[in-house]
């Protein structure tokens, strides 16, 4: 355990209990009020009032089915990515390997509207691929494909890389050994690998379906915004909003806020499973 | 060349990622640049380069500038509160500093603006002051130093963490103050990482869309970042100026992304 207040380290009093003020403060500005303003908003008109928004209302509850198919089919599209990206990354050494590392990032510093963008460019009535998608009678944007392909691009390194550098850390001796007493590949990623990463593994699923279920701006572009057909929670809170419901959009919103506190409650866990069996994170 | 490995798989894994990178991020991302090729100088230069299109890079890039300069101040006040000090309720604090991470941007945009117009419980306090929080530009930089708040403390704090303490030690054994050993010593060796934090948080608030349309009121010429012009010209059907605006900000992304990346090899370690 470091000790934090060695004498030559420790900064006086007013210093100590100034910087705790700022910090608190800072926070409760910027994370606790807007927190405790989503909530009071919402149950404004009381429990009752909170329950027929949400449950009342068809196209509420379509999109929460919405926001969840989507949410899953993103995660299992990137985990599947994440697998075989760190298993490559981790095990092997090949030429452009730190060029493919860099790329995985890419995603998050694209804006999620170009990332909306794009889509509608590539399958879009005006895009690339539109007259022979409408041709097929096969429909991508503002619909159901578009809206998993726009979640898949903003969600994409999350999983990624939270597992590149745990399976590095892992090193591949126990894999080498399964190898060589005759496992078969599959049996060594399912019986040595996927037991040795899967905190690794979890904590990035936790932190991907998080952004998958909230995302905005990329949702928006791709989806044409049609209610009770393309709109997920985010999109529905908004609509609500353009339509003076306030206290419905923070009903919506409400449920988004604790889907987030719940995300920061499983990561936490996670950590501490992780750091008690010695994994990253 | 790949070393020759006993595990199998190479071939499999490294084909289905590249693949699948190729089909979700980079064919699309051409297709962007691609499209926008297809424009002559003069009609890019026609969507990119209007009062309007300028007035929203000017805002795009202020407010993203003052969001993480804000950041940067204060990031570096908590993760040393966090890093240094033990107090009751640090836990707690510690992970209040995630929720810009996990909250959904269109949560934060539409409470943030509820909380600065006239009747929220800030905008009571501050309206009549003459500070406007809400539908204005002020609004775009508070919402942006919101989903920004993560990235600063998160970069520093475990560099302080793991900072040896005989360093400072050493400092004030040779007679030097408090302040100067903050001055000379440990601020010198939080510099990377504090640079670090404030590119991250300034390359993600170029981008940011979903909270800022929310508080922003979104005028053209006064409140309208680019990535909100980009998606009106979508809804006008005008696609070729969305993509023209879209590259250009791509550019940008990419810019902020390479000296992130360089910053990182600068710091030698990465963000998790």
């Amino acid at each position: 355990m470091r000790d934090p207040t060695g004498p030559a380290r420790r900064d006086p009093a007013l210093v100590r209990w100034g910087l705790i003020a700022v910090g608190v403060g800072y926070l409760s500005l910027f994370v606790v009020v807007p927190l405790a303003n989503v909530v009071v908003q919402a149950f404004a008109g009381g429990l009752p009032g909170y329950w027929r928004v949400l449950a009342r209302d068809p196209d509420t509850r379509h999109a929460v089915r919405l926001t969840l198919a989507v949410a899953a089919a993103a995660v299992a599209a990137n985990l599947s990515f994440g697998l075989a990206a760190a298993w490559a990354i981790a095990r092997f050494r090949f030429p452009g390997r730190a060029i493919l590392i860099a790329l995985i990032d890419l995603p998050f510093s694209v804006s999620p509207v170009i990332a909306g963008l794009v889509y509608v460019l590539l399958f879009g009535l005006q895009g690339y691929g539109g007259p022979w998608l409408r041709a097929h009678g096969i429909t991508i944007v503002f619909a159901l494909p578009g809206l998993i392909l726009a979640t898949i691009f903003v969600t994409f390194p999350f999983i990624a890389r939270e597992l590149i550098p745990v399976m590095e850390a892992t090193g591949a001796d126990e894999e080498i050994a399964a190898i060589t007493l005759g496992a078969s590949g599959w049996q060594t990623f399912r019986r040595v690998t996927l037991p040795n990463v899967k905190w690794g593994l979890l904590y990035g699923v936790i932190l991907c379906n998080a952004r998958a279920m909230g995302e905005f701006g990329a949702a928006y572009v791709v989806s044409g915004h049609i209610a009770g057909k393309t709109d997920t929670l985010p999109l529905r809170a908004e609509k609500l909003l353009q339509e003076y419901d306030v206290p419905g959009a923070f009903a919506v919103a409400s449920v988004l806020a604790s889907m987030a506190v719940l995300t920061l409650v499983a990561k936490a866990l996670v950590e501490w499973r992780a750091r008690r069996v010695g994994q990253r994170p | 060349m790949p070393r020759r490995e006993v595990l199998p798989g190479y071939r499999l894994s490294l084909g289905y990622a590249t693949a699948y990178l190729g089909l979700v991020v980079l064919i699309p991302l051409a297709a962007c640049f691609l499209r926008a090729a297809g424009l002559t100088r003069a009609q890019f230069l026609a969507a990119v380069w209007t009062d309007r299109a300028v007035a929203a890079y000017a805002l795009t890039f202020g407010a993203s500038l003052l969001a993480a300069l804000t950041n940067a101040v204060f990031g570096l006040v908590l993760a040393w509160a966090l890093g240094r000090y033990e107090f009751p309720g640090k836990r707690l604090l510690d992970s209040l500093v995630d929720v810009p991470l996990a909250l959904p941007t269109a949560v934060a945009g539409l409470t943030f603006s509820n909380l600065y117009v006239e009747t929220g419980w800030l905008g009571r306090l501050l309206v009549p002051l003459g500070i406007y929080g809400a539908y204005s530009r002020l609004a775009v930089v508070l919402v942006l130093a919101f989903t920004g708040l993560p990235f600063v403390v998160r970069t520093i704090q475990p560099v302080l963490e793991s900072a040896d303490p005989a360093v400072e030690e050493a400092a004030a054994c040779l007679g030097a103050t408090r302040g100067q050993t903050f001055w000379r010593v440990t601020l010198p060796y939080l510099r990377p990482a504090w640079i670090t934090g404030f590119a991250l948080a300034f390359a993600r608030a170029l981008g940011e869309y979903g909270s800022v349309v929310f508080v922003s009121g979104n005028l053209p010429y006064r409140t309208e970042i680019a990535p909100v012009l980009i998606v009106a010209r979508l809804e006008e059907f005008a696609y070729a100026e969305a993509t023209a605006i879209g590259s250009v900000l791509l550019v940008f992304s990419f810019a902020a992304l390479l000296a992130i990346n360089l910053l990182e090899r600068w710091t030698g370690r990465r963000y998790a």
